[in-house]
C-alpha cells in the first residue's frame, strides 16, 4: 500500500542530504568539540559551521545561537530561566505544553500568569497582550506558529508592546521555522525556539535564540558548554545536520517550494471542504489568516475524530486529531477549544499537515481515501441498543 | 486489548491464524486521577485496566503479532455511562455492578461502533462466552464457556443480537490453563500475568473510600443519608452513617452487638433506613427484573423454567420466571436465595444458554 503522511508537524524525515551532512560525525569525526586535540578541532569546526549557519537562519549573531535538546528545552529554558518569584508572565492558551506546563510549574513557585486566549479565528491579539501588562510582567511567551491550526500570530506587533515596557520576549517558533523566514531583528524577541525535527532534521537537537545580555540562568548546567547557557557535550552530529536542515530550510523558502506547498494545500483544503459538514479552523477572521504553508484544520461535523484517524491510518493515510495523552490516545485540542469550539466539534477535528515534499499525487490519494472514509464512518449510526444502562 | 493474558492471547490466535487484526485499547479511566485523595494509594497498582502499565503491555503485544495497535481515549463516556450511574446507585441504597454497564455501553456498543467505522467486520475479546449463530431459531445464541470458573456471560447478558452477530469470543471453548499455555506457545511474556479482580476503576477495592473522593473531586456533597439500623420487626437496633456504606447480605461493619450474626436484608433509600436480620432471614424466594434483555428467545411471553445467577460468583438456582407486565418479570426460585440485591444483575440460563438478563429492583 502506498502510504501517505500527512503529518508533518509532529514530525518530519531527515531529507537526504541531512543525513549526508551527518554520516560523518558518527565514525570517523567523532571528536569531542571540547577537547583541543585535532579530533576536538574537527568537531568544534562543525559545531561552528553550524552555528554560522543557525545565526543566518536566525538573523542574530553567532554568539547568540544556543544548542540545546530541541524545542521543549527550548520553551523550558526561556521560562525556568527568566521567571523569577513575584515575576509576571503573560502567554497564550494556546500554547504548546511545552509552554503551558512550564507555565503551570512557575505559578507554583509565586509567577503570576496570564493566559491570553485567542479570537475564534485562532489569533492572539496584541490589544489584548498590551491589556494584561503589569509593573511586574517580566516576560512574554507567545508562538509564532501554532501547531494544530497553522495561524501565524503578529509576534513582530506583540515584540514592539514588550519592548515599550522592557519585558522579555519569547518566541516558540517551533512550528514556524522553516515555514515562514525567522528574523529576530524584526519580531523582537529576546528568545527564539527552535526545534530541528519539525525541519527535516533529526530528532533531539534545537536551539535557541538568545539575545546578547538577557539574563537567561542556564537549566542544565556542568561544563561551560554553549557559553555557559546549556552544558552538556555537544552532540555533534545532530547539530551538523540542524545546521544542514537550516541550510536546506532557507532554501526552500526562497526557491518558490514553500509558496508551492500553499497552493498544494489550500487545494487539498478545498477538496476536503467539497465534504457537507465541513469546516476549516483557523482560516479567517473577515479576511485570510496568515498561516503556515502547510497545514490545515478541518472540523468533520457528526464524526468521533479518533475513529477517522485510525481508519484513515489503516488505508494508509497519517494524520492526527486533537493532542496526543499519556497512554497515546488523543484529547480534544485544547488549542480548538480555546478557539470557542466545543469539546465534540474539537474531538471531531483533524490537522492535515503536509511535507514540503509533498506531491499532487500526495494529494490526490488523500482526496480519494478522506471523502470514502468520512461517508463510512457517518453512515453507521450508533450500533442498535445495548442500552441497558 | 488491556494487556491482560486474555485478550493478547485473543489476538495472538486470530493473528496467527491469519486473519486481519487491529488491536484496539481503550482508555477509560485515568488512574492518576483521585490518587492520593482521601487514602486512595499515590501509585496505583500494576494489572488494572488503563492503567499505563497495562497499555504498555497490550502495544507490546501488538508490536510482537505485528499488527495495528490504537489506543481510543472514552473517558468521557466511560464516566457518563459507568461511573456515574455506579456512584447514583451508590448513594440511593443499591450495589451496582459496573462491568455490565461497561459491557452495553463501552466495550460492545462504542468499541463495536468504532470497529465498523475503521472498517472492521467485527470485534474480537478475551471474555470467557461462546457466541453462535443457532438457524433454527434465526438467532445469536450466549452460551456459558467450556471453562465454567471463568464464565463472563453474567457480565454479558446485555448483548444484542446485532452485537453478538459483530463479537468473537476466541477463548470461549478454551480453560484459562489452556490460554496460559497458549500464551506461552506464542511467546507472549504476559502468559503468567495474574488475572486482575477488582473493579478497574477502584484501586484498592475500597468502594466507599472512591465515593468520597469522586465527589470531593466534583464538588458535590455527599447526600445524608444517616438513618436507623431496623430488625425486620420494626425494632431501632442502633444508627448508621449514610445507606451508601451497605450492600443487601453485609455482615461487617454493621456496629450492632448481636449474640448471633446480622446480615443486611433491606436498604430502603427513602428513609434511609438499613434493615438487619438472621442469617435465616437473608433469603428469599422471589425476585422482580427489568430492562430486561432477551437472547435465546425474542421475548418472554409464558412461564418458562430457567436456572438464575442473581451475582457473579452464585451458583445459578432453578426458578421459574414469568413475565410481570410494564416490562418487569418475576421469578420464583425453588429454594429460597440468600441475598437477592437490588441494582445486580439477574442472568436467566436454560442449560448452557443465556435465555436473558435484566436488573434487580
Amino acid at each position: 500500500m502506498r502510504r501517505v503522511y500527512c503529518d508533518a508537524n509532529a514530525t518530519t524525515p531527515l531529507l537526504p542530504e541531512v543525513m549526508e551532512a551527518m554520516r560523518p560525525y558518527f565514525m570517523e569525526q567523532f571528536g569531542n568539540a571540547s577537547s583541543i586535540h585535532l579530533h576536538g578541532q574537527q568537531a568544534h569546526r562543525a559545531v561552528d559551521e553550524a552555528r554560522e549557519t543557525m545565526a543566518r537562519f536566525f538573523n542574530c549573531r553567532e554568539a547568540e545561537v544556543v544548542f540545546n535538546s530541541g524545542g521543549t528545552e527550548g520553551d523550558n529554558a526561556a521560562i525556568f530561566g527568566l521567571l523569577r518569584p513575584g515575576d509576571h508572565f503573560i502567554t497564550t492558551s494556546i500554547e504548546h505544553s511545552a509552554v503551558l506546563q512550564a507555565a503551570a510549574r512557575m505559578e507554583q513557585r509565586s509567577v503570576d500568569v496570564t493566559y491570553i486566549a485567542p479570537k475564534a479565528s485562532g489569533l492572539i491579539d496584541p490589544a489584548d497582550v498590551e491589556a494584561a501588562l503589569r509593573p511586574s510582567t517580566r516576560l512574554i511567551s507567545v508562538m509564532l506558529a501554532n501547531n494544530e491550526t497553522g495561524v501565524l500570530q503578529p509576534v513582530a506587533e506583540i515584540g514592539k508592546i514588550a519592548a515599550a515596557v522592557g519585558a522579555f520576549f519569547h518566541i516558540d517558533a517551533v512550528q514556524g521555522a522553516g515555514k515562514v523566514t525567522l528574523d529576530v531583528r524584526r519580531m523582537g524577541c529576546h528568545v527564539l525556539t527552535i526545534s530541528a525535527h519539525k525541519m527535516y532534521g533529526p530528532k533531539g537537537i534545537g536551539a535557541n535564540y538568545v539575545r546578547r545580555g538577557t539574563p537567561i540562568e542556564a537549566l542544565i548546567v556542568g561544563g561551560s558548554h554553549e557559553r555557559r547557557q546549556r552544558a552538556g557535550t555537544a552532540n555533534v552530529p545532530a547539530i551538523v545536520g540542524l545546521g544542514k536542515a537550516a541550510e536546506l530550510a532557507m532554501e526552500s523558502l526562497e526557491d518558490g517550494t514553500i509558496d508551492r506547498l500553499a497552493v498544494l494545500r489550500d487545494r487539498l483544503e478545498a477538496g476536503i471542504l467539497a465534504i457537507p459538514g465541513t469546516r476549516v479552523n483557523g482560516a479567517w477572521d473577515g479576511e485570510r489568516v496568515p498561516r503556515t504553508a502547510n497545514t490545515t484544520n478541518i472540523t468533520f461535523d457528526q464524526l468521533e475524530g479518533e475513529a477517522l484517524v485510525i481508519a484513515l491510518d489503516l488505508k494508509g493515510v497519517a494524520v492526527s486529531g486533537g493532542s496526543a495523552c499519556h497512554s497515546g490516545s488523543t484529547e480534544p485540542s485544547h488549542v480548538l477549544m480555546a478557539m470557542g469550539l466545543d469539546k465534540n466539534a474539537a474531538r471531531a477535528s483533524l490537522r492535515f499537515s503536509l511535507m514540503k515534499t509533498a506531491t499532487d499525487a500526495d494529494v490526490d490519494q488523500i482526496l480519494r481515501i478522506v471523502p470514502e472514509a468520512v461517508e463510512r464512518l457517518r453512515a453507521l449510526s450508533p450500533v442498535a441498543a445495548g442500552t441497558l444502562g | 486489548m488491556s494487556g491482560g493474558v486474555d485478550s493478547s492471547t485473543a489476538a495472538a490466535m486470530l493473528a496467527h491464524e491469519g486473519a486481519s487484526v487491529v488491536g484496539l485499547t481503550l482508555q477509560l479511566w485515568d488512574q492518576t486521577r483521585l490518587a492520593g485523595k482521601n487514602g486512595i494509594p499515590e501509585a496505583p497498582k500494576a494489572g488494572r485496566c488503563c492503567s499505563l502499565d497495562d497499555v504498555y503491555d497490550a502495544r507490546k503485544v501488538a508490536e510482537q503479532l505485528g499488527i495495528p495497535y490504537y489506543v481510543v481515549n472514552q473517558e468521557e463516556r466511560f464516566e457518563r455511562d459507568v461511573v456515574r450511574p455506579f456512584v447514583s446507585e451508590y448513594l440511593a441504597g443499591r450495589t451496582p455492578i459496573p462491568c455490565s454497564l461497561c459491557n452495553n455501553h463501552l466495550k460492545f456498543d462504542q468499541l463495536l461502533q468504532t470497529a465498523r467505522s475503521i472498517g472492521a467486520s467485527c470485534i474480537a475479546t478475551g471474555h470467557y462466552a461462546v457466541n453462535e449463530y443457532d438457524a433454527a431459531r434465526d438467532r445469536w445464541i450466549l452460551k456459558r464457556p467450556a471453562d465454567l470458573a471463568k464464565d463472563q456471560t453474567y457480565f454479558l447478558f446485555g448483548l444484542t443480537q446485532e452485537q453478538l452477530a459483530h463479537t468473537l469470543f476466541p477463548l470461549g471453548r478454551m480453560t484459562k490453563p489452556e490460554v496460559r499455555e497458549v500464551a506461552r506457545k506464542h511467546g507472549l511474556r504476559l502468559a503468567e500475568k495474574p488475572d486482575s479482580q477488582e473493579i478497574c476503576f477502584i484501586p484498592g477495592g475500597d468502594y466507599k473510600q472512591f465515593l468520597t473522593a469522586y465527589l470531593e473531586e466534583q464538588g458535590e456533597e455527599m447526600p445524608e443519608t444517616a438513618g436507623e439500623m431496623v430488625a425486620a420487626s420494626g425494632q431501632v437496633l442502633g444508627r448508621h452513617d449514610g445507606i451508601a456504606s451497605f450492600t443487601v447480605g453485609q455482615r461487617k461493619g454493621l456496629r450492632l452487638s448481636s449474640p448471633s450474626p446480622l446480615y443486611v436484608l433491606q436498604i430502603d433509600p427513602a428513609n434511609h433506613r438499613v434493615t438487619v436480620g438472621g442469617d435465616d432471614e437473608l433469603a428469599t424466594s422471589t425476585l422482580r427484573a427489568r430492562r430486561l434483555n432477551w437472547i435465546s428467545i425474542p421475548e418472554l411471553t409464558a412461564p418458562m423454567r430457567v436456572k438464575i445467577k442473581i451475582r457473579h460468583r452464585h451458583e445459578p438456582a432453578w426458578a421459574m420466571l414469568a413475565p410481570a407486565g410494564d416490562g418487569e418479570v418475576v421469578a420464583t426460585f425453588d429454594e429460597p436465595q440468600r441475598a437477592v440485591t437490588p441494582g445486580q444483575s439477574a442472568v436467566f440460563y436454560d442449560g448452557d444458554e443465556v435465555v436473558g438478563g435484566g436488573w434487580i429492583v
